[in-house]
């Protein structure tokens, strides 16, 4: 769109005289080559290794040339299988060692070296089983489109609503535009901090939350299974709001005001004024929108990283702080980069899937 | 823009935007007040309005306690040197790149912009990994007993910080589409008058370009200042750490004890109070980079 229409005029214009141009050749190879140069080997070269690191088994720091492995590191990432194990109602036991046996790295049975991602035990002792190869990358997967699927709209939202506000005709606007993005310039790890002491079971969230919800019980959120994805939702929320509460107001200023003068002649109401003209002139905006908080809420880390190193019970997990945990603290740089390759992968599918969404129907 | 005879949707516009205020402010507004005061102070004042003040017993104790604890001048120092150094190669290098697209001619043009453009979907996060590897393999050079000695592996160095950072292609799409905008007459009287095309850059280009100068020195300046994932798996030993590392590390020091909050908080100020003034000063410039990196899509 955009992009397409920026290259296209980027032909060549010909006012240049031929002689020029064998000296505009020499003058652009030097005005471009440092970029080109810096990019090539830092950003080009890097996502070439994560391709071929994904197919060997490299460690970080080790003397070992890294061995080609083919496929083995992703099909044991995606690796998926259901199974029934047969059980003793009056002895959990037996279930878990007719499992181990199933599991067992040495065992022949296709199973062998899987982990257990999910166990439903039934009434006669027996259990269905969903095996993983990497239980933890599902886990990490659920987490990441659980936090996208959350902040996306919920920061998207709230950054309309704000833009909405510092847009209406009110005293102190620039004031309050102002402070709603002073989280935005503050950094991803002080806000974190921040909020682990909000969240502390004594801290302010909870001293709020008592004061809205009737019987709510002080507790130590970020410690809560259950609580803690939502507090990280939150709080990621509140840091980054104020920066596409800007892009939703530079989209706001665009649409003309003869239209909103237009639609009060034909007397209608504020609602309809935002349903006919505000939203259908923020298409692009909201498309922006959409696709830029759902890759970065995919790239989720900092928060997870300082706050709950991925806990309680590996709920605030997520795929980047899997790939880091996989490769940086276990060293499998190459299994690592694997998870790298497939993180890559369902980040462009998102953004193309959303951009067909949206796509304007004629 | 919507002109209402009665007042109570102003009335119910000012509630909300005081309630945001509150919401966004109060935390802020805790951190600072709570770095003036000791750990007690700040649990006792936790319910109720005195946690967002600086009221009570305040003094600089926190403060001074984090700064006989951690270097946090060197620190500041490491993250001031190389938050300069990428944001002023990075406005040299993306610059001058994207002088060559926008007002340049030559074979192969459109296929650098494409791919420049390209590499704006690779997200930091798949490439660490791998990045990690290839600068542990590069060489360097290092001057050592009065001579010169060739070692490999880039980790703990400011150079590690930067040099991947100089060049982007975020940031050389930003200055293709302003230098766009400038007429290209300027080139072709310059060019008539004998001038080179350094003399066209540096002497036209750039003073004329200034609003893109500045979105570029702010964004990139935010990114650095804050990085976290990068100079964690890079940098280990304490001297050359960057500040937001640091915090994370003095964090993870403390946390066991729980009677450090005043000096994370005063920490904490000591590292955002600036920007916070800086953004506020340039604020107009700050929003309107952010409104313009909307171009990314």
């Amino acid at each position: 769109m955009k992009l397409q229409s920026l290259v296209r005029k980027n032909k060549p214009h010909g006012f240049f005289g031929s002689s020029i141009q064998s000296r505009s050749k020499r003058a652009s190879l030097a005005f471009i080559a440092p970029a080109v140069f810096l990019i090539g080997l830092f950003l080009v070269v890097p996502v070439i290794m994560a391709f071929s690191l994904g197919f060997t088994d490299a460690k970080l720091a080790s003397p070992k040339a890294p061995a080609f492995v083919g496929f083995d590191n992703f099909s044991k990432i995606i690796s998926l299988g259901q199974v029934t194990v047969d059980g003793d109602p009056s002895n959990p036991d037996v279930l878990h060692d007719n499992l181990r046996e199933l599991t067992r790295p040495s065992s022949d049975s296709q199973y062998s070296g899987m982990e257990v991602l999910t166990e439903t035990v039934k009434a006669d002792g027996s259990a269905d089983i969903v095996l993983a190869g990497d239980a933890l990358f599902w886990k990490s997967l659920g987490n990441t489109f659980y936090f996208a699927a959350a902040v996306a709209p919920f920061q998207g939202g709230l950054a309309l609503l704000l833009a909405l506000l510092i847009n209406a005709p009110i005293k102190g606007r620039v004031i309050f535009r102002t402070v709603y993005f002073l989280p935005v310039v503050t950094s991803m790890v002080v806000v974190s901090i921040l909020w682990i002491f909000m969240y502390q079971k004594d801290g302010l969230a909870n001293i709020l939350l008592s004061a809205v919800i009737p019987g709510w019980e002080p507790q130590a959120i970020l410690t809560n299974p259950d609580l803690a994805m939502p507090a990280i939702i939150f709080m990621s929320a509140w840091q980054g709001v104020g920066f596409h509460m800007i892009i939703w107001l530079s989209g706001l200023q665009t649409i003309p005001g003869e239209l909103y003068e237009a639609a009060r002649v034909d007397g209608a109401t504020r609602l309809q004024q935002f349903k006919h003209v505000t939203w259908p002139g923020l298409r692009t905006t909201f498309v922006f929108v959409l696709i830029i908080i759902s890759i970065q809420a995919m790239g989720l880390f900092t928060q997870v990283n300082v706050m709950t190193k991925g806990g309680p019970l590996d709920s605030t997990r997520t795929l980047v702080f899997h790939a880091f945990n996989e490769g940086y603290e276990k060293q499998n740089v190459g299994y690592s980069s694997a998870i790298a390759v497939i993180f890559f992968i369902i980040v462009v599918l998102v953004s193309i899937i959303q951009r067909r969404l949206t796509r304007d129907k004629d | 823009m919507h002109k209402k005879k009665f007042p109570i949707g102003k009335i119910v516009i000012y509630a909300l935007s005081a309630f945001f205020c509150f919401i966004f402010a109060a935390p802020l507004m805790f951190m600072i007040s709570s770095s003036f005061k000791d750990p007690q102070t700040i649990f006792t004042h936790v319910h109720d309005w005195r946690a967002y003040f600086p009221v009570g017993e305040v003094n600089f104790d926190q403060y001074v306690g984090v700064l006989n604890r951690l270097p946090l001048f060197g620190f500041l120092f490491n993250s001031l040197l190389v938050s300069a150094v990428v944001v002023i190669g990075g406005l040299f290098v993306n610059s001058m790149a994207a002088f060559a697209i926008a007002r340049l001619r030559f074979r192969g043009q459109n296929l650098i912009l494409v791919f420049l453009i390209a590499t704006l979907i690779v997200p930091f996060e798949t490439i660490a990994m791998p990045l990690l590897v290839l600068v542990n393999s590069l060489p360097t050079i290092t001057a050592a007993d009065g001579s010169l000695q060739f070692t490999t592996g880039w980790l703990n160095s400011y150079l590690v910080q930067i040099a991947p950072f100089v060049a982007s292609g975020f940031t050389i799409f930003l200055f293709v589409q302003y230098f766009k905008t400038l007429p290209k007459e300027l080139d072709e009287a310059a060019i008539i008058d004998g001038a080179g095309y350094w003399t066209i850059y540096w002497r036209i280009i750039v003073p004329l370009a200034g609003p893109a100068f500045a979105t570029a020195a702010i964004l990139s300046f935010l990114s650095i200042w804050n990085a976290y994932l990068w100079p964690v798996m890079v940098v280990q030993t304490e001297a050359l750490r960057p500040v937001q590392v640091g915090l994370d590390y003095f964090w993870g020091a403390t946390s066991e004890e729980g009677t450090a909050w005043g000096q994370i908080m005063a920490y904490s100020t000591i590292i955002t109070v600036p920007i916070i003034i800086v953004f506020i000063l340039f604020q107009r410039a700050f929003v309107a980079s952010v409104a313009s990196s909307a171009v990314k899509g």
